[in-house]
């Protein structure tokens, strides 16, 4: 059978898909999908094809839109994907993730987590998260206070790490009863001198996991990139030989641990875009020891745009796709592991996230 | 006497008119845009609508309860609350607020 490789786009005008087969060199877009809502995350269930979108409308709300036909028809819901009365509202849906045991993940905002056992037709809040003893100081980052980053491990269901802006990274090995901040060695800079490297309160940006099962997570913060070998107990900076210390997205590479994809900005204080108007990729395979910059086919000069959070992803093929959506609509894809790129759909709304799904038909 | 209260029952039963917006109609397949209700105040008008188009009270209504920030019901032009009562006959529109972007 064929592969085919679906790349999953999120934006503030509704999600899209681009097919294409395994060379992936032409693409097919369908969209806007989900009746153009805001939509900060598009994941699907490897497992199953079926796919989620989330997001949050000004007027409606929160919801978790499905589609079960690789998007030719949609269904939502938000049941249960409420705050005890009267808490504040859950404003909207951030991110999704299915866990080894079939489960579904929502992080939303304001900070918190939601889980649905019938493929997101129904949602229970995980409140111990709420119960976590820095719950009370917990700040909002410039996008609100949102769980964005959700990761369950791949074969340990009761494993979850979760990335909120602006409390920091923390995990559960329960299935959320109880967490445990997961900060240390990450830098708050915004913190008063002295007070640079507390418990939690740190402003994480993006948080994903290496393949493998060796515990190695990576993170891109507000301020630095790092690593961590022991599942987030304790990170280390591989920010040197970066022309920054800031972006939002990470990206692993599907089946090599120390492979990592990030797109550092200019700065937070510069205006956020690409360095010097050069957009670029930087690629490390020793796991941050090293990076390269990766251009060709990235607009030179003239590239003003910046990468949100959740909008870059892998594929799993041979090599490995290697896909990123900018805040100025334009979807880049690499087919050789980020060596080279296309700009396979150059005007689509602010793309918020970007997310692979791989099909045999 | 007797012909007041019989009357009271019936305007009791009479329906309100509920007219809901397009982007909310096109998010419950089969919905119409008006809709014929029995209800005593906001709350059972959105009890209604939720029984009639399961979910459409998490479009309408946030968890604190309440009508959602830019959500406005206005009935027989005066702004409503959930608490609201409704007369029979009443005219209620669901109407979504200005929103930019």
């Amino acid at each position: 059978m064929a592969q085919q490789v679906i790349v999953l786009v999120g934006t503030r005008k509704g999600a899209f898909l681009l097919a294409s087969d395994s060379a992936r060199r032409s693409w097919e877009l369908r969209g806007p999908f989900c009746e153009t809502w805001p939509t900060n995350h598009v994941v699907a269930d490897s497992q199953s094809g079926t796919i989620y979108a989330g997001g949050g409308n000004e007027w409606f709300g929160p919801a978790v839109w499905k589609s079960t036909d690789l998007g030719a028809s949609w269904s939502h819901s938000s049941q249960g994907l409420a705050y005890e009365a009267g808490q504040a509202p859950v404003k909207s849906v951030w991110s999704l993730a299915v866990a080894a045991d079939g489960s579904l993940y929502a992080g939303v905002e304001p900070a918190g987590l939601f889980r649905s056992t019938d493929g997101g037709i129904s949602w229970s809040h995980i409140d111990g998260l709420q119960k976590h003893p820095s719950r009370p100081e917990w700040n909002p980052g410039g996008a609100g206070l949102i769980l964005h980053s959700l990761v369950p491990d791949p074969v340990d269901a009761k494993k979850i790490w979760v990335g909120i802006s602006a409390a920091g990274v923390f995990a559960t090995e329960d299935g959320g009863t109880t967490w445990e901040a997961r900060n240390r060695g990450t830098r708050a800079d915004f913190m008063p001198e002295g007070q640079n490297y507390p418990e939690f309160g740190q402003c994480v940006h993006c948080l994903v996991m290496a393949p493998g099962g060796g515990g190695r997570l990576y993170q891109q913060n507000h301020c630095g990139m790092y690593r961590s070998d022991d599942g987030g107990r304790n990170w280390a900076s591989i920010e040197e030989g970066l022309p920054s210390s800031f972006g939002f997205p990470a990206a692993v590479h599907p089946r090599d641990p120390d492979g990592l994809y990030l797109i550092p900005l200019n700065g937070d204080i510069k205006g956020r875009f690409m360095p010097e108007g050069n957009a670029a990729v930087y690629r490390t395979r020793d796991a941050g020891a090293n990076w390269e910059a990766r251009r060709t086919g990235l607009p030179q000069g003239s590239a003003y745009f910046n990468v949100l959070r959740q909008a870059m992803a892998t594929d799993t093929l041979e090599p490995a796709g290697v896909y990123f959506g900018t805040n100025a609509g334009g979807l880049y894809a690499s087919n050789d592991e980020g060596e080279s790129w296309d700009c396979v759909a150059p005007h689509l709304p602010t793309i918020t996230s970007v997310e692979t799904l791989v099909i045999e038909r | 006497m007797t012909a007041i209260s019989e009357a009271s029952r019936k305007r009791a039963r009479a329906p309100v008119v509920v007219r809901l917006p397009a982007h909310l109609v096109v998010l419950f397949p089969g919905a119409d845009r008006l809709v014929p209700l029995v209800a005593r105040d906001v709350a059972e008008m959105v009890d209604g609508l939720d029984a009639l188009w399961p979910g459409m009270r998490e479009r309408l209504c946030d968890e604190t309860p309440a009508i959602r920030r830019h959500i406005n019901v206005f009935v027989d032009g005066r702004r409503a609350k959930l608490a609201t009562p409704l007369a029979a006959g009443a005219d209620v529109f669901v109407i979504t607020a200005i929103s930019g972007g």
